[in-house]
């Protein structure tokens, strides 16, 4: 399981769209070889299909596919948009914090969301995601955390 | 036994979020259910008295015989419990 580790965090990455935020923070599953890179493709397909419904707390949204959609690792990544981006949801617009999940079948992938969960319930830790300045500060967080 | 599904568009990482706050509020309520995390097409042809998904989604699942009860912000723990105290007896 690899979750929220120093190359899966950018921080204040610039996008235009609800798409190229979804790519950024695919590809950085991608290029730490935790997804095949046809995973990233499936999430905006499933963007495309099912809309914004993973966008599913105020600012936050959680992108991912399926397992068999090339998944290697279960894993999460996370990028911090610098400008909020509307991904159309009614009730959660606009974006500030993107989370890529490669959803594994295995044990790991409930151990990791139960992470996620225990992290982005508590709103102090959410506002420290979006003010943290380094990784390490992140880091802290999550260690303290889990 | 009640019968609770928590849906989600592919079944994988949403619904399973929904599925353990929902968990643990029934559980702090003391009421007992099965519940499941499914996708919204798995979804549409399974028996369940409640339906907890997403505003977005809650229209593809119009006509299912359970109830469909929205939630905006899966994060927040006290809008899950109104949800069920407004829509589920216990």
């Amino acid at each position: 399981m690899k979750f929220l580790e120093k190359n899966l965090i950018a921080l204040d990455v610039e996008v235009n769209s609800p798409e190229e935020a979804i790519r950024v923070a695919g590809g950085l599953l991608v290029s730490e070889e935790l997804t095949e890179p046809r995973y990233v493709e499936a999430m905006l397909e499933s963007y495309q299909k099912n809309g914004p419904y993973f966008v599913l707390a105020p600012q936050i949204a959680l992108p991912h596919a399926r397992p068999e959609d090339g998944v290697k690792e279960a894993s999460a990544s996370f990028v911090r948009l610098q400008k909020p981006i509307a991904f159309g949801s009614a009730a959660n617009d606009p974006v500030q914090l993107v989370f890529a999940l490669g959803a594994s079948s295995s044990d790991e992938h409930l151990a990791m969301m139960k992470q996620l969960v225990m992290l982005l319930s508590n709103p102090v830790h959410v506002e420290n995601l979006k003010t943290a300045t380094s990784y390490e500060e992140i880091q802290k967080m999550i260690r303290r955390n889990e | 036994m009640l019968k609770i599904l928590c849906v989600c568009g592919l079944g994988q990482g949403t619904s399973l979020i929904l599925r353990m706050n929902v968990e643990q509020a029934l559980g702090e309520k003391g009421v007992t259910a099965d519940v499941e995390h499914i996708d919204v097409s798995a979804a549409s042809s399974m028996d369940a008295d409640y339906i907890f998904t997403s505003n977005e989604l809650a229209e593809s699942l119009q006509g299912h015989a359970g109830k469909i009860i929205v939630v905006n912000n899966y994060f927040d723990m006290n809008e899950i419990n109104e949800a069920i105290d407004q829509n589920i007896e216990q």
